[in-house]
C-alpha cells in the first residue's frame, strides 16, 4: 500500500530539507520512495508543496499526490494547511504549525488572513494536531530549526523507528547545525 | 550504491557513467541541476560550463562531438528555440563521438512563459528523442543515448518534463565507462554544409529515419505490459506513471521510451487487442496524430486537455469515471503568489520607475515578479532579450514613446541575448533607454554565475566582462551606474537620462541579497509612537512589512535591513537595527 505525505509551506521555510530527511529515512528502511517538488519561480515566497510517497512492498508509480489522497499533510503554516486540506484522505491527519505568515494580498490589504482555520477543521471533523514549531525551534536554539521540529512531529505519526530518524538528520543537516536540529527534532517528537 | 536522486541528478550521473567529456549548457528551470550536478564529478575528465546562451552551448557541444569527445548540452524548452539553428543542421551532419541534448519541458508552466512541446523539434529536425519515466530511466537512457547517437550517427534528444526533472526516485550508481576519444574526423562532405554537401546529407537523414523507425518497432526502450483488460493505453514519460497509478491492472500499456521516431506496426498490433485504446500524453497530440495517420483508432485529446499537467485522478475520471471524496474549506483563501524577496534590490529600482510613471519593456528573470501588485511595473515580457529589441521597435513605431519607456534586463539575460538588441539600438538609432539590473548572479534559476560576474561553474574566477565598457564599445555614449537601493539617486539619474536625446544605458548595480557573500544588516524596527499608519512604507510591497492595529510592523525573521522602506517614512518611524 502506497503511503502519501504532503509537506506544504511558504518558500524559504526549509521544506526542502524536511523532505530530504524524510526521503532519507524512508530509503534507509529499504522502501521504494518518490519525492516531487517544484523549483524556481514558486520558491520566491510563494506557496510550496512537496509530495512524498512510499511503499513497503511494491514500486511507487506516480510521484504526485491528488486531492483526497494524502495520509498525512505536514503544514509549515496555517493558511497553507487550509489551502491544501482538499488533498487529505477522509481518514487522514493534518499536522499544522500554528505560525502565521501573511501573503502579499494580505500585506497590501486586498485580502484578510483567515483566523478561523482551526475552527473550520473542527467543523469539518478533520483530524489535526497544531503545534508551535517556531517556539520549539527557538527553545532548541535557532528559529531556522522549525523544519526539523516539524519532522519530529511527523516522525511521531509514522512507523519509522526513532534511531533511523536520528541517523537521517545527521546525514542531511550540515554538521555544525546537527546538535540544534537533534534537539528540535526531540522536542517536536515529544510534543 | 542505491541513492535517491532527482531526474536531473540522474541525467548528470548518466553523463558521467556514459563517458561524456564536455558539457555546455545555459541554466533554465527545470533543467538547471543537470549541469550543476555534472560539474561536481571531475571537471578534468568531464568538463562543464555555463555558456552565455543555449545556441552557444549547443555549438560548443557540437564542436566537442566532431573533435571526438562525447558531449552534452542542457536547456529548458524555450532554450531549444534559441539553439534551433545549430540543431537542424547538426541533424544533417550527424556526430563523430556521441552527442546528447537534454531538454526539459514545463507542462503547467511552473516557471516558464509558455507551454511548448519539444517533441515537435525532434520530429521537425528528424532527430531521435528518448523520454525517461523516472530517475533510474534518466540515468540509463542518458548513458545509452550516447551509444545510439554513435550507432545511428545522429544527435539524440533526451526529453524531460518538470515532474521527471524535479522528482526524486531511486537510482543505482555504477562505474564510469572508459571511453577513448573517437578519431577526429576531417570530412568536409559530412561537416561542411554547403548546398551541394547538404543535399547528399539530406538523403542520409531520410535513410537514417527509416533505420531508426525499423529499430523502434522492437527496441527494449518501448515496453509492452499486457494485463487481462479491454483497455489499452499508449503513453510515455511521466504520463505512464500517472496511468499506472490510476488504472493499475485494469489496463494494458504500450510505454514509449523513444518518442521520435514512433513505431507503426507494433502500435497497430498492440491496439488491435483492445476495445478502447487511449493515448495519454501531456501537451500536444503527437503520439495521437501518429496513430490516427496510421489508421490506429485511439482516443486522445477529445478526452484529455492540451493544457497543463495531468495527474492520476484525472486519468481515473476520464477512463474509469471514478472520483475521489474530498473535504474542502468553503471560502476563498488569500492566494500566496511568489514575490520579490525582502531586501531585493530590484524592488527599489521598480519603485523608482513607478514614481517616474514609465512604460517598462520587461524581460525574463526574478524581476519579472515586479509585474505583480503593488509595483505592477512591467508592461511586456516575451522572451530572453526581448526587452531591448522590442523597446527599439516601440520607439521606431512612435518616436514620442522614447520619452516615457525603458527596457529592463538582468545581467545574465543581457549576456544571453540583450547585447545584439543593444547593437540594433545604436546601429539603427533609437533613443532607447536600457536599464541593466546587475545583481551579480542568475537569480531565478538558483544563483548560477554568468559572464558578467566572471565566476565559472566551479567557482573559479575568469575574466569578468566590464558591462559599462562593453556598452561604450558598442557606441552607447551615456552609460550611468546607480544603486537601486538609493531612491533619491536612482530617481534623479533616470529622470535625467529620460530627458537626454539619444540612447543610454543605466546599470542598476546591487547584489542579490540571497548570495552568501552579501552581508545582511540587523532587521529594522518600527517606532510605534512615531508611526502614523499612513501606509507609505507599504507601497514597495515588501513581504517583511505588514500592518497590525493600524501601525506598521516589520518581521525580524524576514527583514535583511536593506533600508528601502525607511526612505519612504516621513515621520522617522522606521529605525535601523542599531537605532532601536
Amino acid at each position: 500500500m502506497t503511503k502519501s505525505i504532503m509537506i506544504v509551506g511558504v518558500g524559504g521555510q526549509g521544506t526542502l530539507l524536511a523532505s530530504r530527511i524524510l526521503g532519507h529515512a524512508i530509503l534507509s528502511k529499504g522502501f521504494d520512495v518518490k519525492i516531487s517538488e517544484v523549483h524556481g519561480m514558486s520558491q520566491r515566497g510563494g506557496s510550496v508543496v512537496t509530495y512524498v510517497k512510499y511503499n513497503t512492498t511494491e514500486k511507487v508509480a506516480s510521484p504526485i499526490i491528488c486531492p483526497g489522497e494524502a495520509d498525512i499533510i505536514l503544514a509549515f503554516e496555517r493558511l497553507e494547511a487550509a489551502r491544501y486540506l482538499e488533498y487529505l484522505k477522509p481518514e487522514g491527519r493534518i499536522l499544522v504549525n500554528s505560525q502565521k505568515l501573511n501573503p502579499i494580498p494580505v500585506i497590501t490589504g486586498q485580502a484578510e488572513y483567515p483566523d478561523d482555520i482551526l475552527d473550520k477543521f473542527k467543523e469539518l471533523k478533520v483530524e489535526y494536531t497544531a503545534v508551535d514549531a517556531l517556539g520549539i525551534a527557538n527553545e532548541a536554539g535557532s528559529s531556522k530549526a522549525v523544519n526539523v521540529a516539524l519532522i519530529g512531529l511527523l516522525a511521531k505519526n509514522m512507523d519509522i523507528d526513532y534511531g533511523t530518524w536520528i541517523n537521517s538528520i545527521r546525514a542531511c543537516v550540515p554538521s555544525r547545525f546537527v546538535d540544534i536540529n537533534l534537539k528540535a527534532f526531540e522536542h517536536g517528537y515529544n510534543y | 550504491m542505491k541513492e535517491l536522486a532527482i531526474g536531473n541528478k540522474a541525467v548528470a550521473t548518466g553523463l558521467w557513467l556514459g563517458g561524456c567529456r564536455v558539457v555546455s549548457s545555459y541554466p533554465g528551470t527545470p533543467s538547471t541541476e543537470i549541469t550543476e550536478f555534472a560539474s561536481q564529478f571531475d571537471m578534468k575528465r568531464m568538463y562543464c560550463e555555463w555558456a552565455p546562451n543555449e545556441k552557444v552551448a549547443m555549438e560548443a557541444a557540437i564542436g566537442a562531438s566532431i573533435a571526438g569527445a562525447r558531449s552534452f548540452c542542457g536547456m529548458k524548452h524555450v532554450g531549444l528555440n534559441v539553439a534551433a539553428d545549430p540543431l537542424f543542421t547538426f541533424s544533417y551532419t550527424g556526430v563523430n563521438a556521441g552527442m546528447v541534448i537534454g531538454v526539459a519541458d514545463d507542462p503547467g508552466m511552473h516557471s516558464s512563459q509558455n507551454e511548448q512541446d519539444s517533441r515537435h523539434y525532434a520530429k521537425a529536425a528528424k532527430i531521435m528523442m528518448l523520454e525517461p519515466a523516472d530517475s533510474a530511466e534518466c540515468l540509463e537512457y542518458t548513458k545509452k543515448a550516447f551509444e545510439l547517437s554513435e550507432e545511428f550517427d545522429t544527435p539524440v534528444i533526451l526529453r524531460l518534463t518538470t515532474r521527471i526533472a524535479h522528482s526524486s526516485s531511486v537510482i543505482q550508481v555504477g562505474q564510469r565507462e572508459h571511453r577513448p576519444f573517437a578519431t577526429p574526423e576531417n570530412n568536409a562532405e559530412k561537416f561542411v554544409m554547403t548546398p551541394a554537401n547538404a543535399r547528399k546529407r539530406h538523403t542520409v537523414v531520410e535513410e537514417r529515419t527509416r533505420k531508426i523507425t525499423a529499430w523502434a518497432e522492437d527496441t527494449p526502450f518501448n515496453k509492452i505490459e499486457l494485463n487481462d483488460s479491454n483497455i489499452g493505453v499508449i503513453t510515455s514519460g511521466i504520463c505512464y506513471q500517472y496511468a499506472k497509478e490510476a488504472l493499475g491492472e485494469k489496463a494494458s500499456y504500450f510505454k514509449l521510451g523513444c518518442v521520435n521516431p514512433l513505431p507503426v506496426e507494433s502500435l497497430k498490433e498492440f491496439a488491435s487487442k483492445f476495445e478502447k485504446v487511449y493515448v495519454i500524453e501531456e501537451l500536444d497530440p503527437i503520439i495521437e496524430e501518429h496513430c490516427k495517420v496510421n489508421g490506429i483508432d485511439v482516443i486522445g485529446k477529445e478526452a484529455f486537455s492540451m493544457e497543463g499537467e495531468y495527474f492520476q485522478s484525472l486519468i481515473a475520471k476520464v477512463v474509469l469515471n471514478e472520483e475521489t471524496q474530498i473535504k474542502k474549506i468553503d471560502k476563498d483563501l488569500p492566494s500566496r503568489p511568489p514575490a520579490l524577496c525582502p531586501g531585493c534590490p530590484h524592488r527599489g529600482l521598480f519603485f523608482t520607475l513607478k514614481r517616474l510613471n514609465l512604460f517598462v519593456s520587461g524581460d525574463i528573470g526574478c524581476y519579472t515578479l515586479a509585474a505583480a501588485p503593488p509595483l505592477s511595473m512591467m508592461h511586456t515580457t516575451i522572451c530572453m532579450g526581448a526587452s531591448i529589441s522590442a523597446l527599439h521597435g516601440r520607439n521606431k513605431a512612435y518616436a514620442e514613446n522614447a520619452k516615457n519607456s525603458v527596457a529592463v534586463i538582468g545581467d545574465s539575460t543581457f549576456a544571453h541575448s540583450g547585447i545584439t538588441g543593444l547593437i540594433n539600438v545604436v546601429y539603427n538609432q533609437s533613443n532607447s533607454k536600457v536599464i541593466i539590473l546587475d545583481n551579480s548572479t542568475t537569480g531565478m534559476t538558483g544563483h548560477q554565475p554568468n559572464p558578467l560576474t566572471g565566476q565559472k561553474i566551479d567557482g573559479e574566477m575568469s575574466t569578468s566582462i566590464n558591462v559599462a565598457m562593453l556598452c561604450k564599445a558598442i557606441g552607447i555614449e551615456h552609460v550611468k551606474v546607480v544603486d537601486p537601493n538609493d531612491f533619491q539617486q536612482s530617481y534623479s539619474v533616470i529622470k535625467e537620462e529620460m530627458e537626454y536625446d539619444g540612447p543610454s544605458v543605466i546599470i542598476a548595480r546591487s547584489p542579490c541579497v540571497l548570495l552568501k557573500t552579501v552581508k545582511k544588516n540587523p532587521p529594522f524596527t518600527i517606532d510605534r509612537q512615531k508611526c502614523t499608519g499612513c501606509r507609505a512604507c507599504m507601497r514597495i510591497g515588501c513581504p517583511a512589512i505588514s500592518f497590525k492595529d493600524n501601525k506598521a510592523e516589520i518581521d525580524a525573521t524576514q527583514c535583511v535591513g536593506c533600508g528601502q522602506c525607511s526612505q519612504l517614512c516621513k515621520f522617522g518611524a522606521i529605525l535601523t537595527g542599531e537605532e532601536k
